[in-house]
C-alpha cells in the first residue's frame, strides 16, 4: 500500500512525462480497438450480407460440387430428391444449376460459370427477377458490376454463350445482358452469369437438375438425403471468416506500432528515472526499503503508465469510437474488390472480450518494459546511490 | 551482548578495489559506543568516516572484522534484516536532506511510520509530535521545494526521529546549512537527545557540530588517531 501510494504520487509528480507516455499508449489502445471493431462490423456485416444474397439458411450441395475445382462442375447436378423439391414448390428453397462454360470478349476467351436460378425465387436477396423479362430477349443474363467491368459489357449489349453438353459436344447461343447488378458479395458476382434456371437446364440438357438448393432462412433441413450433403451457415461462412481474419493481421501494425514507441518511451523514461533519482532509492534503502520493495516502486511506477494509458484511452476514446459505431466508418474508394463483401460504411462492432484482451495485452508489456530497467537498481549499492553514483 | 553497548565494531576493515591496488578506508576500527551518546566521528576528508558510518547503519558490509549494531551481528545480516533494523532501530540525516520531494513535510516524517505499520490514530501524533520538536508543526503541508534548507534538515530530523529510533547516524548533517541554520538543528537534536535519550552518531569535519559532541573519535587514514570524550560539551556556541 505504502508503495503504491508512492508511486502514485511519483508518476502524477512526473507531470506531463507521464501523460505523454501514457498518451503514445493509449492512441495504440483506441487504434487497436477501433481496428478491432471494424474488422468485427466488417465481419458481421459481410456474414448478413452473405447470409441474405448467397447462402441462404445453408444449402444442400450435389455430393460432387466442390466450388474450389470447376472441373467436379460436369459430374456435379442431380434432378432433385422428392423432400428438396418439395420444398422449392413450397418457395422454401431454389435451386440453383451451376454449369462450366466460356465467352469471348474482345476475342479472347474467358472461362466463366453459368449459374440458372429461377427468376421468381424470393430467397436470396438479388435481382434474379430481371431475368424473368423474357421479351426484352430470348436468352437474357444478370450480371454483376466487377464482372461487367471485368468483359466491358454494358446493359443491352449481347454477348455469346458457349458451354459444353454432357458427351462432350460444344453448344453456343447469344446472351443478352438485361441488368448488372451492384452487389457487395463478390462470390455472386466474379467471374459468372446468371441465367434463368430453365433456360440453363435446357441448354445443358439436365431438365429437372440442379447442383445445389438454399434453403430459406430458417428452415428447418431435410434429414439426410442421399447424393446431397447439407451445409450450414457455419460451413459456408467458414471461407469468410478466414478472409477476415487474416485481412485483420495485417492491422495489428496499430497497436504494435503504437505499442513499441509506448514500450521504448516506457523504457527510456525508467532508465532516466533510476539514474536521476538514484540518491532517492538510496534514501529509500536507509529507511527500511528493501531492494525488492524500490524494485516494485519503480516497476508499478512504469506499470502505473499503463493504467494511466487506459484512463485516457477510455477519456477521449470512448466517445470516439461509440461515434464511430454510430456514423460508421466510409469506406475509402478502391477496397471494395478485396474480396470480401463490405457495405459502403462499415459500422464498427466493438467486443468486450477484444478490448479486454487489447488492454491486458498492453498492461502486461508495459510491466515487462518497466521491470527490465529496475535490474540496474538490484546492482545499485545503497552508498554509491546515496553519494549520487551509480554502481 | 555485554554491558550497555549499543554498537560495538571489533578490527573492522573496508577496503575498495582501486585498479591493480586498493583504497583502505578503514583498518582496524574497533570502537564502542553506548546508549544515549552524542559523539562525532571528525578527521579529513577521505579518512572514512561515512564509510564507517555506513557500515553501522547496514547500508554497506566491511571487508572483515564485524559490527555489532543493537544487539545484531552487522555483517552476517541478509538485505531484508538489514532493511528491517534500519526501519525500526536507525535514524539517518543526510547532509543533502534527501526528503521525498513529491510527499509534503507531514508526509514524509510519516513514510517510516507507514513502513512500521504504524495504526492511522497513532502516527497522526508522533507525525505531530515529530514536528513540533523541530519547531515545524505548522509547515506540515509544504512540500520539500518549498521549505529553506534549515527547515528541510529540521523536517528530515522529524523522519529520522518520529519513530524514536535508539541510534541516529547524521552525515555532515550541517554542510548545506549557513552557521545559524547549523545551531539551530544541533540545539535540536542535543535536545532529541537529552529528552528520548537517542544515540547520535555524526560524521563531520563541522567545527560548529564539533563543538556540541561530548565525544570525538578523530579517524585518519581509516584508523582511530584519538578517542576523546568531554564531561560537558566542550566549545558550545563556538
Ligand atoms: N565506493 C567507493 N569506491 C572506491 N573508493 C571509495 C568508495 N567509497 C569511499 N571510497 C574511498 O574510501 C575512503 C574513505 O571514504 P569516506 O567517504 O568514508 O571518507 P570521509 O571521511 O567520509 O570523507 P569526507 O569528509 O570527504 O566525506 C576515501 O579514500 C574514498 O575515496
Ligand atoms: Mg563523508
Amino acid at each position: 500500500m505504502t508503495i503504491l501510494r508512492l508511486a502514485l504520487r511519483n508518476i502524477i509528480g512526473t507531470g506531463i512525462r507521464a501523460w505523454l507516455n501514457a498518451l503514445i499508449i493509449s492512441i495504440g489502445l483506441v487504434a487497436a480497438t477501433w481496428n478491432q471493431g471494424l474488422v468485427s462490423g466488417m465481419d458481421e456485416q459481410a456474414a448478413q450480407a452473405s447470409q441474405a444474397i448467397e447462402y441462404g439458411g445453408g444449402q444442400f450441395w450435389h455430393e460432387r460440387y466442390d466450388p474450389y475445382d470447376p472441373l467436379t462442375l460436369e459430374d456435379a447436378h442431380a434432378p432433385l430428391p422428392p423432400a428438396l423439391q418439395e420444398l422449392v414448390d413450397n418457395k422454401k428453397a431454389t435451386a440453383i444449376l451451376v454449369v462450366q462454360g466460356s465467352i469471348y470478349p474482345h476475342g479472347r476467351m474467358r472461362s466463366l460459370l453459368l449459374k440458372g436460378i429461377d427468376p421468381g425465387q424470393g430467397i436470396l436477396n438479388f435481382a434474379t427477377a430481371s431475368l424473368a423479362d423474357n421479351a426484352a430477349a430470348e436468352l437474357p443474363i444478370l450480371i454483376g458490376e466487377r464482372m461487367a467491368r471485368a468483359i466491358g459489357l454494358t446493359s443491352g449489349e449481347v454477348i455469346t454463350l458457349r458451354w459444353r453438353e454432357p458427351r462432350g459436344a460444344f453448344n453456343a447461343q447469344d446472351a443478352t445482358v438485361t441488368h448488372i447488378m451492384k452487389t457487395t458479395v463478390s462470390t455472386i458476382d466474379n467471374n459468372q452469369v446468371w441465367l434463368p434456371l430453365a433456360k440453363l437446364q435446357a441448354m445443358a440438357r439436365l431438365p429437372g437438375q440442379a447442383t445445389l438448393v438454399v434453403l430459406a432462412p430458417g428452415t428447418p433441413p431435410p434429414g439426410s438425403l442421399p447424393g446431397w450433403i447439407f451445409r450450414d451457415s457455419d460451413y459456408l461462412m467458414r471461407d469468410l471468416r478466414e478472409l477476415v481474419k487474416t485481412k485483420s493481421y495485417g492491422r495489428v501494425v496499430f497497436l504494435i506500432i503504437f505499442l513499441s514507441l509506448g514500450m521504448l518511451a516506457i523504457f527510456d523514461t525508467q532508465v532516466l528515472a533510476i539514474f536521476r533519482r538514484r540518491r532517492e532509492i538510496g534514501t529509500l534503502v536507509a529507511l527500511g526499503f528493501t531492494r525488492g520493495q524500490v524494485i516494485r516502486l519503480f516497476t508499478l511506477e512504469g506499470a502505473l503508465h499503463g493504467v494511466l494509458a487506459v484512463i485516457l484511452g477510455a477519456l477521449y476514446g470512448l466517445p470516439l469510437l461509440w461515434l464511430q459505431a454510430r456514423a460508421g466508418f466510409a469506406v475509402p474508394a478502391g477496397t471494395e474488390d478485396m474480396g470480401i463483401s463490405i457495405g459502403e460504411r462499415i459500422y464498427p462492432v466493438y467486443s468486450a472480450g477484444l478490448t479486454f484482451s487489447i488492454i491486458l495485452i498492453a498492461m502486461v508489456v508495459t510491466t515487462i518494459v518497466s521491470i527490465m530497467p529496475t535490474r540496474r537498481i538490484a546492482r545499485l549499492k545503497p552508498t554509491d546511490a546515496l553519494r549520487g553514483r551509480m554502481s | 551482548m555485554t554491558g550497555n553497548h549499543l554498537i560495538r565494531t571489533e578490527n573492522l576493515v573496508k577496503t575498495y578495489p582501486m585498479g591493480l591496488s586498493q583504497i583502505t578506508a578503514l583498518n582496524n576500527v574497533s570502537l564502542v559506543f553506548g546508549a544515549g551518546e552524542f559523539s562525532g566521528l571528525v578527521g579529513p576528508s577521505g579518512s572514512g568516516k561515512t564509510t564507517l558510518l555506513n557500515i553501522i547503519g547496514s547500508l554497506d558490509s566491511p571487508t572483515s572484522g564485524g559490527a555489532e549494531v543493537l544487539g545484531r551481528r552487522i555483517e552476517k545480516l541478509s538485505h531484508r534484516e538489514a532493511a528491517e533494523l534500519r526501519n525500526h532501530s536507525i535514524g539517518f540525516i543526510f547532509q543533502t536532506f534527501n526528503l521525498l520531494p513529491v510527499y509534503t513535510a507531514y508526509e514524509n516524517v510519516e513514510f517510516p511510520l507507514l513502513l512500521l505499520k504504524t495504526p492511522a490514530g497513532q502516527r497522526k501524533k508522533m507525525v505531530m509530535e515529530a514536528l513540533e520538536w523541530v519547531g515545524l508543526a505548522d509547515r506540515g503541508r509544504s512540500r520539500p521545494s518549498q521549505l529553506s534548507g534549515g527547515e528541510s534538515q529540521r523536517i528530515a530530523i522529524a523522519r529520522a526521529m518520529v519513530k524514536r529510533p535508539p541510534l541516529l547516524l547524521a552525515d555532515e548533517p550541517t554542510a548545506n546549512l549557513d552557521a545559524e541554520n547549523s545551531h539551530h538543528i544541533l540545539q535540536t537534536m542535543e535536545k532529541l537527545n537529552r529528552e528520548l535519550g537517542t544515540s547520535f552518531l555524526f560524521a563531520t569535519h563541522d567545527e560548529k557540530v564539533i563543538g556540541y559532541l561530548r565525544r570525538k573519535i578523530t579517524l585518519v587514514d581509516g584508523r582511530v588517531a584519538k578517542d576523546e570524550t568531554f564531561p560537558s560539551p566542550a566549545g558550545k556556541g563556538v
